[in-house]
């Protein structure tokens, strides 16, 4: 089986969720060994795994131009010179008309998400027309709303099932307050998807009632998590029982709810002496927590490190003896995954995916800040607690593999294939045994 | 000829409220009072009225042929006199028939037998005084919350005086043996054992309605065939059940009343009887002594403690309870005694179960196991700090123990004391004749109030022991525990006799705890 997949990004180079996901949902099915993946990037660095075919859309031509084999076979990144010209064959329109065209006849990405990031979305599209024309597939299939276009355009041209798989939806980023433009381009995608693959039964709760999608069409496809690198492993746990750390780690912004969090610590050192509060992550929001913890008068209580990255996260984790993500909306987040897979007991707003498929959490609704205090003050005064969620913890982690998740989508692309439509319901009876 | 023994369970919890930790220290009242309320209204409505007042018919219907037995957690009996007393009076109303046993249990319906001995004999204690209160029959066959068991627990039994327990009939430990004889405490002989057919009594209480189950719809002819076709010589079915299942297990719709009322009569017809516990111990001999080294209680498949002690978290919610056991008995306050009862009770911890059974458990409110530890531990560290203010912290938890042994054996003493007064009495009544009527008959009707006050004074000057020596103090607390300790343990174990002078020495730093 032959996939053409879209995506904004993929490891080594992370921008946030995405490219994990993206790489844990690629790997699964390459586990399987008879899915084929092509995955298409803006702009690949040319480091990747090898387990699938990356096509660099930086260097897919739209425009005929002259180019010597010898010339162009060194500047390859990702696909390979020959790939260039069979592209090149499949130009459909002429596209001289368009700025930023470079010798070879295709438009550069910035990669991330730069100012002009509608423009790239459009030639992310036009360049996925000529990949639709050149590539042999059966299916397709779109990650995050910047290549539902992509999906949407390969589909017309190719007449294959489109599968979208929807990260995150803009009413999560936007506490409700949705950018227009960016709603009708989701719209759009799930509108003409065969099947609309959520992160969570929340987010597929979403795409059904904001989106008007036919839930039939629709399945909640949880993320995993990767075990643990040796390396990391390694990091010894630096907990210590006289004093001990509560930790908030992710971007402090609306969407994450950093003031639930801030105001659960006010509740706890109002009781407790020996407790720190820790605030892992830069963002907008990061100086009125500043302002509220010095308002407040727990700011000797209340660090703020700044963004953590690669190994620092697991060291943080390593270190915390309570983790909390008070998420407003979070689609999945798969922070507390990685927080149990260091022993590191979660609490969890009810308004994150992760909660569905986790035991063993606590889960408190983001504005119960009552309930909040009291997990981590019982997390904290309650070594058996704190136990029995640790241990318990890294053996349902463990279980959550992206090969599952592999196995899922594999039954998916069964139906899609099979008989060019989808049916949650019969998904569901056939993926039950996937445990 | 078979008999059938009819046991039902009554007992409901107390439940807890939402307690944050921020409330510990400043609200020291922990019942979701509305939640009681409706509740055990609830439960009385939908199942005990309607079943009691069909057993009542019953006892009418067959005279002494039918026969029921059942046990009352104390906390459901309080409950019940507020909230539901019509419950109370049918039972006295079945209790005058004479054909209903009623049994011992712990007060609390907590875990009691596992973590303390002395905890669970004043409980045991407690409920067989509330229900001779209530009833007017004092119970002689004990069963312990959720029918817990074990060796130990039954030797127990034996020594507190009962002649008889009811346990669980477990595959696991009777294997091969069948639950329809009656058999003795490996520890001691003199206990007999009920064993509970799970079986027979699972088919009304967990499967009568089911429709997907094969003998679906189940009439009482065909049960009591099933119990006639027992092998010959196997003799006793035990029926052990909650009272919950005829009526909430089993809806009334289900026409389970009818079933049960027309049980009797197809018995009748195969020569079946209705005996109670005791009336089966007394005339039936044990066959066998039934070893039961590990606990086993009529709970979940595994009929074991795992429910309530399974995971680290109920583990220490049980230790940290039970730590404080000799303040809580040393104590006089009633509310903490209260409160005591009703944290005690096992529902507490099973809420706190993760187990893979418990997916689709009744959680009362809590959200998760987590929830109801993080809660119980709350109330809990609130209880502890009432219960450790009461005495000065700096009194070691030993020294308490000794404290209160002395304070137990002090009751022993005036106990004897009380004797050897009524005695001397008796005889001043012979020899002064003219006051005889009104001192007899004192010490004859045995009326505590009547006798208090005498030993009282008494035995302060009269008794020159060397350990009451100092007493004038400590008078008080010796007082008002006596009366209780009267019922307790005749004699008092010979490894606690040393304690009673250790005490003694500092007697002084400890003498005005109580008074505080």
């Amino acid at each position: 089986m032959k996939v053409l997949m879209f995506g904004w990004e993929f490891p080594p180079k992370i921008y946030g969720g995405l490219a994990v996901a993206s790489y844990g949902i690629t790997k699964g099915l390459s586990l399987q060994g008879d899915v084929e993946t092509t995955f298409c990037l803006p702009k690949p660095t040319g480091e990747e795994e090898k387990f699938l075919n990356i096509i660099n859309m930086s260097q897919v031509p739209i425009a005929w131009r002259d180019a010597n084999y010898d010339a162009i076979k060194d500047r390859m990144i990702g696909h390979t010179a020959e790939d260039y010209f069979r592209f090149r064959d499949h130009i459909y329109a002429d596209f001289n008309y368009m700025q930023g065209l470079d010798d070879l006849g295709c438009m550069q990405f910035a990669g991330g998400y730069p100012g002009n990031l509608h423009d790239e979305i459009n030639n992310f599209s036009i360049i996925a027309g000529v990949l639709a024309r050149s590539e042999q597939f059966d299916l397709i299939h779109a990650h995050d709303w910047l290549t539902y276009p992509a999906g949407v355009h390969a589909k017309m041209v190719s007449g294959k099932p489109l599968c979208i798989h929807v990260h995150a939806t803009d009413f999560d980023r936007s506490r409700g307050k949705v950018n227009p433009t960016v709603y009708s381009i989701e719209k759009n995608g799930m509108d003409h998807a065969d099947c609309i693959m959520c992160v969570s039964e929340l987010t597929r709760q979403t795409v059904i009632n904001q989106y008007h999608q036919d839930p039939n069409k629709c399945v909640a496809m949880h993320n995993a998590v990767y075990p643990l690198s040796q390396e990391y492993l390694d990091i010894p746990e630096t907990r210590r029982p006289e004093e001990k750390v509560v930790t908030y780690l992710g971007r402090i912004t609306m969407q994450k709810g950093p003031e639930y969090f801030l105001e659960a610590a006010k509740r706890v050192l109002d009781r407790t002496h020996n407790i720190r509060f820790c605030f892992a992550g830069s963002g907008d929001m990061m100086n009125a927590m500043i302002d509220l913890a010095a308002n407040y008068g727990i700011a000797d209580r209340c660090h703020f490190p700044g963004f953590q990255r690669g190994k620092q996260v697991y060291e943080c984790y390593k270190r915390s003896d309570v983790f909390v993500m008070p998420s407003v909306s979070e689609p999945f987040g798969i922070a507390p995954l990685e927080a149990m897979q260091c022993g590191c007991p979660s609490i969890i707003s009810k308004q994150s995916g992760c909660g569905e498929i986790l035991d063993n959490v606590i889960k408190v609704d983001y504005w119960d800040i009552d309930a909040m205090a009291d997990a981590m003050y019982s997390l904290c005064t309650n070594d058996s607690l704190w136990k029995q969620l640790s241990e318990e913890g890294i053996k349902e982690v463990d279980r959550i593999t992206w090969e599952k998740v592999g196995l899922r989508i594999r039954e998916c692309y069964n139906q899609l294939c099979g008989r060019g439509w989808f049916n949650n319901g019969e998904y569901l009876n056939a993926v039950k045994d996937i445990r | 000829m078979k008999t059938i023994c009819l046991y039902f369970e009554i007992h409901q919890p107390v439940h807890l409220k939402r307690y944050r930790f921020f409330d510990i220290g400043t609200d020291h009242y922990y019942y979701d009072d509305y939640e009681n309320e409706r509740a055990i209204t609830e439960t009385a409505e939908r199942s005990y009225i309607p079943s009691l007042k069909a057993m009542l018919e019953m006892t009418q219907t067959y005279g002494k042929y039918f026969k029921v037995a059942f046990s009352l957690s104390g906390v459901a009996i309080e409950l019940l006199e507020d909230y539901a007393p019509e419950v109370i009076e049918l039972l006295q109303d079945l209790s005058k028939t004479g054909c209903v046993e009623f049994l011992a249990e712990p007060y609390s319906h907590g875990l009691s037998s596992i973590a303390n001995e002395d905890v669970f004999k004043e409980e045991v204690q407690r409920q067989c005084k509330k229900i001779t209160e209530l009833f007017g029959q004092t119970p002689k066959v004990l069963r312990n919350s959720s029918l817990i068991y074990s060796d130990e627990i039954g030797n127990l039994a034996g020594m507190m005086g009962f002649n008889g327990m009811i346990a669980e009939g477990a595959k696991h430990v009777l294997g091969w043996k069948s639950p329809h004889f009656v058999y003795s405490c490996a520890h001691n002989p003199n206990v007999s054992l009920l064993l509970r057919d799970y079986k027979l009594s699972d088919d009304i209480s967990l499967r009568f309605s089911d429709s997907s189950w094969s003998e679906y719809p189940l009439m009482s002819d065909r049960y009591a065939d099933w119990i006639a076709q027992l092998p010959q010589d196997e003799q006793v079915v035990n029926l052990f059940m909650e009272l919950c299942a005829l009526g909430i297990f089993q809806p009334l719709s289900s026409n389970i009343l009818d079933f049960f009322k027309a049980l009797p009569a197809a018995c009748k017809e195969r020569g079946i009887e209705f005996a109670t516990p005791s009336e089966i111990i007394g005339k039936t001999k044990a066959v066998a002594a039934m070893d039961m080294p590990e606990y086993v209680s009529w709970n979940d498949e595994e009929r074991d403690t795992s429910c309530w002690l399974g995971n680290h978290m109920q583990r220490e919610a049980f230790h940290k309870l039970y730590q404080e056991a000799g303040r809580i008995l040393a104590c006089q306050d009633r509310r903490i005694k209260q409160d005591w009862d009703r944290i005690q009770a096992s529902n507490n911890f099973r809420f706190m179960t993760t187990k893979p059974s418990s997916v689709n458990m009744y959680r009362s409110f809590y959200d998760s196991p987590y929830d109801a530890f993080t809660n119980y531990m709350n109330i809990l560290g609130d209880f502890i700090k009432r219960v450790q203010d009461l005495f000065p912290i700096e009194v070691e938890n030993d020294e308490l123990n000794a404290l209160y042994t002395t304070i137990h054996n002090q009751g022993v003493d005036i106990e004897i004391y009380e004797k050897e007064i009524s005695s001397l009495r008796a005889r001043l009544a012979k020899l002064e004749p003219k006051a005889a009527p009104e001192k007899k008959a004192a010490p004859a009707k045995k009326e505590p109030t009547v006798k208090k006050p005498a030993p009282k004074k008494e035995p302060a000057k009269p008794v020159p022991a060397p350990k009451k020596a100092a007493p004038a103090k400590k008078a008080e607390p010796v007082k008002k525990e006596a009366p209780k300790k009267e019922v307790a343990t005749k004699a008092v174990p010979a490894k606690k006799a040393p304690a009673k002078k250790a005490p003694a020495k500092i007697a002084p730093a400890k003498k005005a705890e109580p008074k505080k």
